[in-house]
C-alpha cells in the first residue's frame, strides 16, 4: 500500500511543480504554453548537472535555473516586444524541445546518480499551502493578482506590471524546470530525447481544470498521475480490464471533474474560479 | 535602357532555370520518418543506422533525409507528403501505425516508392518489410525462465496487434519450456514511446514481484528502472549497451541496414519491386546482443545453441503441441505456425492468465 501511494506521489510531482509555476505566471495574467518546452530543457540541463556534480539536489537547482533562464527569452518578447502570448509560447516550446534534442545527444546512455532522500516531493507538496498563503494573504500576492485581473488599474495605481509579470514568469519557468529534472532524474534516471511526452500540456490543462487555485492544482495532479499509476498496478496485478479504457482513464477523469466543477461555478459566487481577467492580453504601458 | 537591363536579366533568369536540365547525376533521394526520436536508443535509432548505412554505401550517389517523432495518425500522412514533395523517390515509414497514411500517400504519388515497415497492406508502389522479433523473443525468453527466482517476469508491451502479441506468446513458451513455474505479468504502455509511463510500468511491475522485465517498447527507461531495483532485462531493438552486464544481460537488435542498402540499389538500378519480405535471425536482421556474464555459461550455451538453431532454420518458435489459451488446441504434434496465422495473431497461448485487450 505505502509504495503505491509513493508511486502515485512520483508520478505526480512533475505535473504538480510545473502546474504550480504556469498557475502563478496565469495569475499575473500571463498565457505560458511553453511549459512542455521549460520542463524538457529542465530535464536535460538537471541532468546534466546531476550527472556533472553527481549530486542530484544540485541538478534540482541546475534545472530550475535553466528552466527560468528558458522563460526570460518568453518575458523578452512578449513583454518588451510585446508579441503575442499564444504563439511564443508555441514556439517556447518548440525552441525547448529542438535545443535539448540537440544538446541532449551528449547525454544519451548515462545513468542518473542515486537519489538519496527524495525532497522534491516533499517540497512539492509544502509549495501547495505556501503558495495559496502568499497569494491570498500577502500584499505581495495581492498585487500578483491585481496585474492578472486587470493590468490597466494595476498599472494606473503604479504597480510596476512589466516588472511582476516578469518574476512570475520566472518563477513558472524554475518550478517548470524542477518538474522536468524529476522524470529525468528521479522517474527515468537518464536522459532520453523528448522524455517529457507531453507531460507540460497536461499542467497547462490542470491549472485550468484546477480554477487557478494551488490546492486544485495539487488535487488535479494527484488525480492524473494517480489514475495513471494505478491503471499500470491494475495491468501488472493481472485485473481483467479494458486496457483501452484504462489508458484513456487519467483523461476521462480529467474531463468529468472538469465538467463537475463547471457545474458548480454556476452557485460559486461570481469570480471565483475564474480566469485572471486579463489573461494572455498584452499589455501596453502607454495606454 | 531599362527594357534591355530586363531582358538581359530574364535571359539570365531562363538560363539559371535551364540549369538542372544538364545536371544529370542527381543523387537519389531516399527519406524516412521515424515515430520516435533518433536519440531513442532503441527502435527508431536502428532504423536510423541504417540510413546511415546507405549514405555510407552510396555516398554522393544518395540523398537522405529523416523527420523524426512522427505520431502514428494524421500527421505522418503530411509527414509523408512532404517528403515525396521534396523530392524523394523511395521513402521508408518505420512503424506499424504509418500503415493507412502510407497508402494514402503512395495513391496520390505514383512514381515515388514507399517501404513500410511491420505493415501489412502493399499497392504497386508500396512493399512491406518485417523482422521475426519473435524467433529472438524465443532466446531471451529461455534465459528469462531460467534467471528468474520469484518465477514471475514481466513484458511491457506497446499494443495489442499481431507483432506485440508473437513476442510475448514466444517468450512466454520458451520461459514455460525451461521452468514450468514461471507466470508472465502484462503491462500495457500504450505508446511506442513515453519514458515515464515505460518506468512507471517497470515499476509497477517490480512492485509485483517481477524479476525479469522485457520490453516491447523503444526507450531504455524500463533498463533503468531494473537497474534501481537490481533485477534483469533485456535491450529491445537496439543493443542498449550502456546498461551491460546488469540490468540488460542480453538484447534483440533490429539490424536493418542490409535491407536497406540492398532496397536503395534497386531503386538505383531499376530492379525494384513491391515485396513482402519477413526476415529473421538466419537473414542477419535480427540479432542478439552479447550474452553477458550475468548468466551461468550453460544458460548463455542453452541460448545461443537455440539462437543457432532457429537461424539455421532447423527449429521454429511455434512448433506444436500448442495450445490457445482458452485451451482449445492451436497447433498439434510437430506442426509449425504458418506466417499467415502469426501475421494475424490474435490469442495468448496457453498458461498466459493475463487477458488480450481487444
Amino acid at each position: 500500500m505505502t509504495d503505491l501511494v509513493w508511486l502515485l506521489l512520483t508520478a505526480s510531482t512533475p505535473i504538480l511543480w510545473a502546474a504550480l509555476g504556469e498557475m502563478v505566471a496565469e495569475r499575473a495574467g500571463v498565457l505560458n504554453l511553453g511549459v512542455e518546452g521549460m520542463m524538457i530543457t529542465g530535464a536535460l540541463a538537471g541532468f546534466a548537472v546531476a550527472h556533472a556534480t553527481g549530486s542530484p539536489s544540485a541538478g534540482f537547482i541546475g534545472a530550475a535555473v535553466a528552466g527560468a533562464a528558458l522563460s526570460l527569452i518568453f518575458s523578452l518578447v512578449t513583454l518588451v516586444f510585446l508579441a503575442n502570448q499564444v504563439a511564443t509560447g508555441l514556439a517556447l516550446t518548440l525552441f525547448g524541445l529542438g535545443l535539448t534534442a540537440m544538446f541532449g545527444k551528449a547525454y544519451e546512455g548515462m545513468k542518473a546518480p542515486a537519489m538519496g532522500f527524495d525532497w522534491v516531493v516533499w517540497m512539492g507538496l509544502l509549495l501547495v499551502p505556501a503558495l495559496w498563503w502568499w497569494l491570498n494573504r500577502t500584499r505581495a500576492g495581492l498585487t500578483l493578482r491585481s496585474v492578472g485581473d486587470n493590468h490597466d488599474a494595476a498599472h494606473a495605481l503604479g504597480t510596476p506590471v512589466r516588472l511582476v509579470r516578469l518574476g512570475a514568469i520566472a518563477v513558472g519557468g524554475a518550478l517548470a524546470g524542477v518538474g522536468g529534472a524529476y522524470v529525468s532524474i528521479a522517474r527515468v534516471l537518464q536522459w532520453t530525447e523528448g522524455m517529457t511526452a507531453g507531460a507540460g500540456w497536461i499542467a497547462l490543462a490542470i491549472v485550468v481544470f484546477a480554477g487557478w487555485s494551488p490546492i486544485g492544482v495539487l488535487a488535479g495532479a494527484a488525480l492524473f498521475g494517480g489514475v495513471t499509476v494505478l491503471q499500470l498496478r491494475a495491468q501488472a496485478a493481472g485485473f481483467h480490464l479494458p486496457v483501452q479504457l484504462l489508458a484513456a482513464s487519467p483523461y476521462i477523469a480529467t474531463i468529468i471533474v472538469l465538467v463537475l466543477i463547471s457545474a458548480q461555478h454556476k452557485y460559486l459566487r461570481r469570480g471565483a474560479g475564474a480566469a485572471p481577467g486579463s489573461l494572455g492580453q498584452t499589455f501596453h504601458p502607454d495606454t | 535602357m531599362h527594357r534591355r537591363t530586363l531582358l538581359a536579366s530574364a535571359t539570365a533568369l531562363a538560363a539559371t532555370l535551364a540549369m538542372p536540365a544538364f545536371a544529370q547525376d542527381e543523387p537519389l533521394k531516399v527519406g524516412f520518418i521515424y515515430v520516435g526520436p533518433v536519440g531513442d536508443g532503441g527502435w527508431s535509432y536502428q532504423h536510423d543506422q541504417g540510413r546511415q548505412a546507405i549514405e555510407a554505401e552510396y555516398g554522393d550517389r544518395v540523398q537522405t533525409t529523416y523527420i523524426e517523432s512522427v505520431p502514428e495518425g494524421a500527421d505522418a500522412e503530411r509527414a509523408l507528403t512532404q517528403l515525396a514533395l521534396a523530392g524523394n523517390k523511395l521513402i521508408f515509414a518505420t512503424s506499424f501505425g504509418f500503415m493507412d497514411a502510407v497508402i494514402n500517400t503512395a495513391a496520390k504519388f505514383p512514381d515515388v516508392r514507399f517501404e513500410h515497415a511491420t505493415g501489412y497492406t502493399r499497392a504497386d508502389n508500396v512493399a512491406t518489410y518485417d523482422a521475426r522479433f519473435y524467433e529472438g523473443r524465443a532466446v531471451i525468453g529461455t534465459i528469462a525462465g531460467r534467471m528468474t527466482k520469484s518465477n514471475k517476469i514481466g513484458y511491457i508491451g506497446s499494443f495489442p496487434i499481431p507483432e506485440v502479441v508473437q513476442g510475448i506468446n514466444s517468450s512466454f513458451i520458451h520461459a514455460r519450456k525451461v521452468n514450468p513455474d514461471v507466470e508472465m505479468r502484462v503491462v500495457w504502455a500504450s505508446s511506442w514511446f513515453d519514458p515515464a509511463k515505460e518506468a512507471d510500468a517497470a515499476a509497477a511491475l517490480i512492485a509485483e514481484g517481477v524479476d525479469v522485465i522485457l520490453q516491447h517498447t523503444d526507450s531504455t527507461a524500463p533498463q533503468a528502472k531494473a537497474q534501481e531495483a537490481g533485477i534483469i532485462a533485456f535491450g529491445q531493438a537496439s543493443d542498449m549497451a550502456a546498461f551491460k552486464p546488469t540490468p540488460r544481460v542480453s538484447s534483440i537488435i533490429d539490424n536493418w541496414a542490409p535491407y536497406y542498402v540492398e532496397r536503395v540499389g534497386q531503386v538505383l538500378d531499376g530492379t525494384w519491386e513491391p515485396h513482402a519480405v519477413w526476415l529473421g535471425i538466419g537473414d542477419g536482421a535480427v540479432e542478439i546482443g552479447e550474452i553477458t556474464e550475468a548468466v551461468p555459461p550453460e544458460v548463455k550455451a542453452e541460448a545461443e545453441a537455440l539462437r543457432d538453431r532457429i537461424g539455421a532454420g532447423e527449429y521454429h518458435p511455434f512448433t506444436g503441441p500448442l495450445n490457445k489459451q482458452d485451451g482449445s488446441v492451436w497447433l498439434a504434434e510437430g506442426e509449425t505456425a504458418s506466417d499467415k496465422d502469426l501475421a494475424s495473431m490474435n490469442f495468448y497461448v496457453e498458461g498466459i492468465t493475463a487477458q488480450l485487450p481487444r
